[in-house]
């Protein structure tokens, strides 16, 4: 069973999506080792997903598991950010 | 090669009392309005109220998109002004777009994002699905505080001003500002919704609250300019008094009525004008009062009705004062000639006491009214809010064209009458004004000359003077005194 659930909130195929897509397979690849199931959501073809989970800007990045829920916003090229937001790194400083 | 035709911008109704006069029409239609305010001064309730008088009166169905409240919030805080969104909800009327900052959840930005997601699939959708044809969002200042990068919001949001025009919907956004007169919104969000600005104001003036409305500019069509004065009513929601809109258009008539007091009847040349106002002024004791009760008296035995608004005394005294002159007021109450509303000045704001008076008048539909005192209604209030008051009270008398009398109590007992004259005359476009003076002198004369007339009160004589123009009694008045307005004095 997976550990984490992850699920990303696109607008439309645009090149920030598919950036966003492509900065998280990455990252999911070399800090999750297989260990995490991922959803990828366009709210363009699922607007009552996009108003069920509030989601205000895209793209945004919503770890529904493990608790708690956290998003991230943005295309996540801070990879050092979406892994504190993933909380794969002790908040340091 | 075709050209595209240009029409001149429409406007869309938005059923909030008041507004649609001194917005000319109301909302610049189909496109995004800007209403800017400080804290608490009603941007929430605008942009609630201009959805529910939507669904209400236009049958329009509405979108509203939530920044900072949840809707569960704005649901029971709206139910007080008589709006039921839970109900509209679920009859499809109205749809909430909900942006609120979720608790205990505050995100985290890494990298580049847009507002895409907010504007097609919910704020789209939720047109689409209901057929609005009304949006608000409150308060878009909160998008700036939970997201980084102000430029970037704000062309975002310039994308949703668009995207909405080309939905043909017509949209309210609010936004903060941190001063009553200062810039005009927070965050430089004009910027983007630059054609059409209003501004909510909640001035402290003299340790009292002020709100006024001011449409600072609808681009391509026309509106009233400057401050209106409004009030947030319970059942109502927002209520702007429309002052300098109201148009003059009363029709003048020259009927005459009785004043109640035969000699006042033939000094003013046959009783006072069907549709004028008269405005008594006098220091305490000068029979203000008596002529209150007379005027009402004299109307009653006409088979009239009348309307008195007492804001000195109770209805108990005001029974006692008047059986002690022989006038039966219990009796007047009794066969529905005569209605008496008291109130404490305090117990209610100026603009809340027009609007109370303003809905009596309108539902005991009288003959005559008479406001005992109107200077007690000065101490809940400011100057201008006064001067605002008084020509949204005679205006709304005068449009109905019956007759009024108001009195006004004068700090000295001594002085010119001419000196009671009071700012309230000049200012207030009252037809008549009575100076009642004491006489203290016991072996005053009385002598009656054409410019000069006395009357007897139960304490003493006093002086009339008439404004209107074929009135004999007129005083030469000095220069200085004539009427303001530019009405000729009588012989010019």
């Amino acid at each position: 069973m997976s550990k984490y659930l992850l699920k990303l909130y696109i607008t439309g195929r645009t090149p920030r999506s598919e950036l966003a897509i492509r900065n998280l397979r990455r990252l999911c690849a070399e800090e999750l080792q297989g260990q995490y199931e991922l959803v990828i959501i366009d709210v363009l073809e699922r607007p009552e997903l996009a108003e069920a989970a509030k989601i205000l800007a895209t793209p945004t990045l919503s770890k529904e598991l493990p608790p708690p829920l956290r998003r991230i916003i943005g295309d996540l090229s801070d990879r050092e950010r979406v892994l504190l937001g993933l909380e794969l790194l002790p908040f340091a400083e | 090669m075709a050209i595209p035709e240009l029409t001149p911008v429409e406007k869309l109704a938005t059923g909030i009392p008041g507004f649609d006069l001194i917005a000319a029409g109301g909302l610049p239609k189909g496109r995004t309005t800007l209403v800017s305010g400080t804290a608490g001064s009603a941007k929430t309730v605008f942009a609630v109220q201009f959805l529910a008088e939507g669904i209400r009166q236009a049958q329009e169905p509405g979108v509203f998109v939530t920044f900072e409240e949840p809707p569960a919030d704005i649901r029971r805080n709206m139910l007080g002004f008589g709006w039921d969104i839970a109900r509209w909800e679920a009859e499809g009327k109205w749809a909430f777009v909900d942006a609120s900052p979720q608790p205990g959840n505050e995100d985290i930005v890494a990298g580049s994002f847009d507002l895409g997601a907010l504007l097609g699939p919910r704020i789209e959708y939720a047109v689409q699905r209901l057929g609005a044809k009304r949006v608000s969002m409150d308060s878009i200042g909160s998008i700036f505080s939970r997201l980084p990068d102000a430029a970037r919001i704000r062309s975002e949001l310039l994308r949703i001003a668009v995207a909405l025009k080309a939905l043909e919907v017509t949209a309210v956004m609010t936004a903060e500002r941190t001063e009553e007169y200062g810039d005009i919104a927070r965050y430089g969000v004009e910027e983007f919704v630059a054609d059409n600005v209003i501004i909510l104001r909640n001035v402290l003036e003299e340790e009292k609250r002020r709100r006024t409305i001011e449409i600072l500019k609808f681009r391509g069509t026309v509106h009233q300019k400057g401050e209106f004065p409004f009030t947030v009513v319970p059942q109502v929601g927002i209520m702007v008094i429309p002052l300098s809109a109201i148009e003059l258009k009363q029709k003048s008539s020259d009927v005459r009525i009785t004043s109640g007091n035969a000699e006042l009847d033939r000094m003013c040349g046959g009783g006072f004008f069907r549709d004028s106002i008269i405005l008594v002024s006098g220091a305490t004791g000068t029979g203000k009062t008596l002529l209150t009760t007379e005027f009402i008296a004299g109307g009653v035995r006409q088979g009239e009705r009348c309307l008195l608004f007492a804001f000195e005394e109770s209805r108990d005294q005001l029974y006692r004062n008047a059986s002690g002159w022989g006038v039966d007021f219990a009796r007047m109450v009794d066969d529905g000639k005569l209605v008496i509303v008291c109130e404490y000045p305090e117990a209610a704001s100026l603009e809340d006491h027009l609007i109370n008076m303003k809905e009596a008048i309108r539902q005991v539909n009288p003959d005559r009214v008479a406001v005992d005192s109107l200077s007690a209604l000065f101490r809940v209030s400011t100057p201008k809010g006064f001067r605002e008051f008084v020509i949204g009270l005679t205006s709304f008398i005068k449009e109905r064209e019956i007759a009024g009398l108001f009195t006004s109590t004068t700090p000295t007992l001594l002085g010119s009458p001419l000196g009671h004259r009071s700012p309230l005359f000049y200012h207030y476009r009252l037809d008549h004004f009575a100076a009642l003076r004491r006489d203290v002198r016991r072996d005053a004369p009385r002598h009656h000359r054409a410019e000069d007339a006395w009357f007897g009160t139960r304490q003493g004589h006093s002086r009339v003077y008439d404004r209107q123009p074929r009135h004999a009694h007129w005083p030469s008045l000095p220069q200085r005194y004539r009427d303001p307005l530019g009405n000729p004095a009588p012989g010019h």
